[in-house]
């Protein structure tokens, strides 16, 4: 990438490291931010990542899955968005692929992740 | 309008203070350099000629060399005129200044951008011209998805009208792009941040007029 862009993109080096390091296969608690009229609220998003695409570059996201009721639900957040609040890092998975996508054809015990000790 | 020349570096983006991802133009743009200043008197009307750039002496024909030497300054690779160049500057504006990207813009303008659009090559209609094409492969089409159709009458008039749209050489064109605002402005390094695409490949040449 262009020497300058980096440069550009480096304002956000602060907020970056600001997170802790989470790559795909780990359960996170995502903080998010959420506007209704003039209030703002908190409202926490716990899944599994299942990928981060665009590293170091101001577009970075990352996808959290979950299933609730049944229904799996994927959202996928902006890293460096001041929308999100804050992002824990609940359990360390162990998987050998970047991009868990297998996840989303499995349910129930299939769909369990290693954890790394 | 006031403007300046400057050069497309690259695309990134920045979060808006509501949280929107705004996708940006990084434009390194200026410092021009003013090569010469046009009046009622002379001209005819008012303008300002900036110039940007570097280029060798040697590659400089010799009337152009003349011409930035009247202005002081060693010759420039790119050259743009602007017709009432900003109000503000009206009789201030002098052979051989240097003018910034702060002096011209302030963040939130809305700008107008004109590159040299990505040559293309020879392509079809489709690409060219965004005609729809045939839109099915059965029914009696056997190679002729991207087709143009028909081109015109038979006996009558006998002959293509001018200007029908037709494949050919695309892209490498001037093209302007209206209405881009300002997303930010860093001074220290000429450096100004312009929401949405700019025609032309990095490195090409940019002009941002207001």
């Amino acid at each position: 990438m262009n020497d300058i862009i980096k440069s550009i993109e480096a304002e956000n080096s602060e907020r970056r490291n600001s997170f802790p390091s989470f790559k795909a296969g780990d359960t996170v608690n995502v903080h998010v931010k959420i506007t209704e009229g003039n209030k703002e609220r908190i409202q926490q998003f716990q899944g599994t990542v299942i990928q981060r695409r665009h590293p170091n570059s101001n577009g970075e996201t990352f996808t959290v899955r979950k299933v609730s009721n049944g229904i799996g639900i994927e959202r996928i957040f902006p890293l460096l968005s001041p929308s999100v609040e804050k992002v824990e890092v609940i359990r360390k998975g162990k998987v050998r692929r970047a991009r868990l996508y297998y996840l989303r054809g499995r349910q129930g015990k299939a769909a369990r992740i290693k954890e790394k000790l | 309008m006031s403007g300046i020349i400057g050069k497309k570096i690259g695309m990134t983006s920045v979060y808006s203070a509501t949280g929107k991802n705004i996708p940006c133009t990084v434009i390194e743009a200026g410092p021009c350099v003013v090569t010469q200043v046009k009046n009622d008197e002379t001209d005819g009307y008012t303008a300002v000629q900036l110039g940007y750039g570097e280029r060798k002496e040697k590659n400089t024909p010799k009337a152009l060399q003349g011409h930035f030497k009247k202005a002081g300054t060693t010759p420039k690779k790119e050259v743009a005129e602007f017709r009432d160049f900003r109000v503000e500057f009206e009789g201030c504006v002098q052979l051989g200044q240097e003018i910034k990207v702060g002096d011209v813009f302030v963040e939130g303008d809305f700008v107008d951008a004109i590159g040299t659009s990505k040559g293309k090559g020879f392509q079809g209609v489709v690409k060219r011209h965004g005609f729809g094409g045939v839109g099915q492969r059965t029914h009696g089409q056997h190679n002729r998805e991207r087709a143009p159709g028909s081109i015109g009458g038979a006996s009558f008039p006998a002959r293509v009208f001018k200007g029908m749209r037709m494949a050919g050489r695309t892209g490498g064109n001037r093209v302007k792009v209206i209405n881009l605002q300002v997303v930010k402005i860093i001074p220290e390094k000429n450096l100004v941040l312009i929401s949405g695409s700019v025609p032309g490949a990095n490195n090409s040449t940019v002009i941002l007029e207001k």
